[in-house]
């Protein structure tokens, strides 16, 4: 993440989805550069698009970009922008930035996925907690939880960086509508597993990982 | 047309399982069959108009062709951000097909009409819009839709239709009578009152039910035929929506447009959608008294 410069306002941003993505990518993704077409693959799509130099490493490291791409870092001739564009960027689902677009894509892929018989492709999205704020996620959790969209995944990183906070947690608000939700630390690798691997049959899944809180 | 757009979209889930249906309650009823022959390519996602046009995005990057289908205020306006990003941005591929269109819910008022929706459209790249002017000429081009790849489709259905339909030419106006003092493109259901406006007149009629992309080399060559470059743009949306594409198409000719269409101040009135097109100017007599004016002052 060093080769990547600029983009200082974005760097704690940068840092809270480290851990979560590290284990998603290496532990649970059935994603690899080789499989990066085939149509039964499972989807990561970065609903907050800012600050995404921890995603791009663990693209470096899994093999999807090259390294030396890293230090041109949102620099005009760079594929990689401060916001990720899916066209330029290998193994990225979506391109993302305006908050609250990845979950609503996200739902349509699983219901894509189902549709045509990829029961066992799941596709996890990624939101921040002030993410949740965007009416546009209110309309896309109620959906998949009233409908069980069972290959649906959300992770929220919670930094605690809603302007007005979230009574009850965020984790309340998906399961209130039918949603399976875990909270766990965001920097503790063996709980994030857990979390991602925990059977929810029959219901879109939820982890909120909590990491420190934005400065 | 709305009614035949339902009927053949549910055909062509029948036909081709790359194309799936994603609705917000509009026009859900009559998808109902459909819906159980075919239970995870119709989607009904509420009313929540983000969503909607979310999940078409989604599906598209699995390789289906949703088409998506409410009202157009509510497909184009409301929701523009997820047109824009969630559509053009991940470079996916849908057909949006709206009804409603200007002013058929006049007795709705202004919340049900969507006259801005192609000039929205406008500030995006990658659409073809089509504005079939006869049920016949809406089935023929979705079914042109559905059956295409590498592009963004928008059909904007309406209550108001011609008499007859035209055999459709995505990309192509159609010269429906010829004459030498001036060009008057009608596009899709204001056809009818243009030809009763222009009749008795020496000017070239086109039609377009299909305005993106624009046929610019047509105009070019109505307008050569002509004695004076004098146009006339009779659209049944925000008038003046194509004057850069007619000006662009021109650039190399002095010219002269006259933009008729929906006007963009309020008009708060509810009625019928007939009442809606007079106070337009949009009705034959409205149409002639302005292109009337507009040769006459060349």
């Amino acid at each position: 993440m060093s080769l990547m410069t600029g983009d200082e306002k974005h760097g704690p941003a940068a840092t809270s989805t480290l851990d979560a993505l590290w284990v998603l990518y290496d532990r649970v993704l059935r994603v690899t550069p080789e499989t990066a077409g085939d149509s039964d693959r499972d989807r990561f799509l970065l609903s907050k698009g800012h600050g995404p130099m921890a995603y791009y490493a663990v693209l470096t490291a899994k093999g999807f970009l090259p390294e030396d791409w890293l230090p041109g870092f949102g620099t005009f001739d760079s594929p990689l922008g401060h916001h990720p564009d899916r066209t330029l960027v290998p193994g990225a689902e979506i391109g993302s930035g305006s908050l609250g677009h990845g979950l609503p894509l996200a739902v349509g892929t699983a219901l894509g996925l189902r549709a045509q018989g990829h029961t066992r492709s799941a596709v996890w999205v990624l939101v921040g907690d002030a993410e949740m704020d965007e009416g546009s996620n209110s309309e896309a959790l109620a959906f998949a939880g009233a409908t069980g969209l069972e290959n649906l995944h959300v992770l929220v990183v919670d930094n605690a960086s809603g302007t007005y906070g979230r009574r009850g947690g965020i984790a309340s608000r998906f399961t209130v509508e039918g949603w399976s939700a875990t909270t766990v630390d965001g920097r503790d690798h063996e709980a994030l597993y857990r979390a991602y691997t925990a059977p929810h049959p029959g219901r879109p899944h939820c982890v909120v990982a909590q990491v420190e809180s934005a400065p | 047309m709305r009614e035949r757009f339902t009927r053949v979209a549910s055909e062509l889930l029948d036909e081709d399982p790359r194309l799936a249906v994603v609705l917000a309650v509009i026009s859900a009823d009559r998808f109902a069959r459909a819906a159980r022959a075919h239970p995870h390519r119709v989607v009904d996602v509420g009313i929540r108009e983000q969503l909607l046009v979310g999940v078409a995005g989604g599906m598209a990057l699995t390789g289906l062709r949703p088409i998506v289908h409410t009202f157009a205020s509510f497909l184009v306006e409301r929701p523009f951000e997820q047109v824009k990003l969630d559509l053009g941005h991940q470079a996916a591929e849908a057909v949006l097909v709206s009804s409603g269109a200007s002013y058929d819910v006049a007795s709705g008022g202004r919340t049900h009409q969507a006259p801005g929706d192609i000039a929205l459209l406008d500030t995006l790249d990658g659409w073809t819009v089509h504005v079939p002017g006869h049920p016949d000429e809406a089935e023929a081009l979705l079914r042109h839709a559905a059956a295409g790849t590498g592009t963004r489709v928008y059909v904007r259905l309406s209550e108001q239709s011609n008499g007859t339909a035209r055999p459709v030419g995505p990309g192509r106006f159609q010269v429906l009578r010829e004459g030498r003092a001036g060009v008057v493109v009608a596009v899709g259901p204001l056809l009818d009152a243009t030809l009763e406006a222009t009749r008795g007149t020496d000017v070239t009629v086109l039609y377009a039910s299909t305005v993106r992309p624009f046929d610019a080399a047509g105009l070019r060559a109505a307008v050569a035929g002509t004695t004076a470059a004098d146009v006339v743009l009779v659209e049944p949306y925000l008038a003046g929506t194509s004057v850069s594409f007619a000006a662009d198409a021109l650039r190399d000719v002095p010219h002269r447009v006259l933009p008729l269409g929906t006007a963009r101040e309020e008009l708060r009135r509810y009625g019928t959608w007939r009442e809606h097109v007079a106070a337009h100017g949009l009705d034959a007599a409205g149409i002639r008294r302005q292109i009337d004016g507009f040769l006459a002052r060349g």
